[in-house]
């Protein structure tokens, strides 16, 4: 495997750094101005401040550096920010929080384009699911881990595609911010199972197949990670799914859980 | 209305399966069709435990829970699952084996053995629950 410093890993943590702090200072910002209106959760702005930390620690600094060199320490990174940082960013409803601080003008824009084609379609969630395990079986089945181990602009690419799929996911899922024409429970619980398996199979498959590059014994601890951390995510996903469907007024008529 | 809880019942089905699967994470005789089956069992498996859960608490809240009649569904869907488990999971699609280095036969044995009894346990504890209904209505009628 390459080895290789982003240039400077000091600069790349200094950025990351002022992101998050960046990310944080607006979330409270955007509350300060929205405060007179209703109050907000407090686990809410905990669960911003905590995966914003998640996602700088899976992005810069030791954890980040050791991904490029061992396939287990990419494991937990990648759970880290590609499963566990999205639950906690979604579940501090950011587009709820812009929505009530924005003036009018920009908050109805934002609306509209949550509500536009597109958006609709990726918020989708099997759509959102198949971006996320598509992603994942393109990056382990093919060359490209080796590639994007190698070339710092792919890695970058892959490493926000990760984030990215992994919020529209959750927010798909569980979203707590209002989403146009979202899917009943039965079809949410539906598409998480599916991908759930989808990454339990994936999982077990690295452990016996490594990707270019890496070795079986790392293969074998790195998939252990996938599989287990993983389920962990994904049973707090499906305990907050439950959870919606449990607080409905008459859960049991709007179609089981099964 | 309780028809369906059975589904509560794999609480017990991942308790087993999860334990068993730690001691045999993959063997690499396993073919592809059941990776994909262990795979989706295992999702199912969680899910099942989580919504069962939740679904046992709603119907507590509604005042709807038929002790009897649920404890019916938890051991008729073990059972069920484990017989399915023990036959196709483990022999028919050659997913991990129960215990390695030793005869086999007696522990699949005993596994599906153990799976029969839960699942007719499971059902009779449902029949008297639905004839303890009955005998309820009819007293009520």
């Amino acid at each position: 495997m390459a080895e290789h410093g982003h240039g400077g890993d000091g600069g790349l943590v200094l950025v990351v750094v002022l992101l998050g702090l960046l990310a944080v200072g607006s979330y409270l910002a955007a509350l300060r101005r929205s405060r007179r209106r209703r109050p907000w959760a407090r686990h809410r702005v905990a669960c911003w401040v905590g995966g914003i930390a998640l996602l700088g620690v899976g992005s810069a600094g030791p954890l980040a550096a050791a991904a490029h060199r061992s396939f287990v320490a990419h494991a937990v990174a990648h759970v880290l920010v590609g499963m566990a940082a999205p639950l906690l960013l979604v579940g501090a409803a950011p587009v709820t929080v812009a929505l009530r601080a924005l003036p009018v003008q920009a908050a109805r824009l934002l609306s509209r384009v949550l509500r536009s084609r597109p958006a609709r379609l990726v918020s989708e969630p099997a759509v959102a699911a198949a971006l996320n395990l598509g992603g994942l079986w393109l990056l382990y089945l093919t060359p490209l881990y080796a590639y994007a181990q190698a070339q710092p602009a792919v890695h970058l690419a892959v490493h926000l595609h990760l984030v990215a799929a992994g919020c529209l996911l959750t927010a798909a899922l569980v979203s707590p911010d209002p989403i146009p024409h979202r899917r009943r429970f039965g079809h949410r619980a539906v598409v998480l199972v599916a991908a759930v398996a989808g990454h339990a199979i994936l999982a077990k498959y690295l452990y016996a197949h490594p990707p270019d590059g890496v070795t079986a014994a790392a293969a074998e601890t790195g998939a252990m990670v996938m599989y287990y951390a993983g389920d962990a995510v994904e049973v707090v996903l499906m305990v907050v799914l439950c959870r919606r469907w449990f607080a409905l007024p008459s859960p049991a008529a709007a179609v089981g859980p099964g | 209305m309780l028809v369906g809880v059975g589904v509560a019942a794999f609480v017990d089905e991942t308790v087993f399966h999860q334990l068993l699967h730690w001691h045999h994470f993959y063997d690499r005789s396993t073919p592809d069709a059941g990776l994909v089956s262990d795979g989706v069992f295992h999702a199912v498996g969680w899910f099942a435990v989580v919504a069962g859960l939740f679904w046992f608490a709603a119907l507590r809240r509604q005042d709807d829970l038929h002790v009897q009649r649920w404890l019916g569904g938890v051991l008729m869907g073990g059972g069920g699952f484990q017989l399915f488990d023990g036959t196709v999971q483990h022999k028919l699609l050659g997913l991990h084996q129960i215990r390695y280095g030793v005869d086999l036969l007696a522990y699949d044995l005993t596994w599906d053995l153990v799976a029969v009894l839960l699942l007719v346990a499971g059902v009779v504890l449902t029949l008297r629950a639905r004839g303890t209904a009955r005998a309820a209505e009819r007293t009520r009628g």
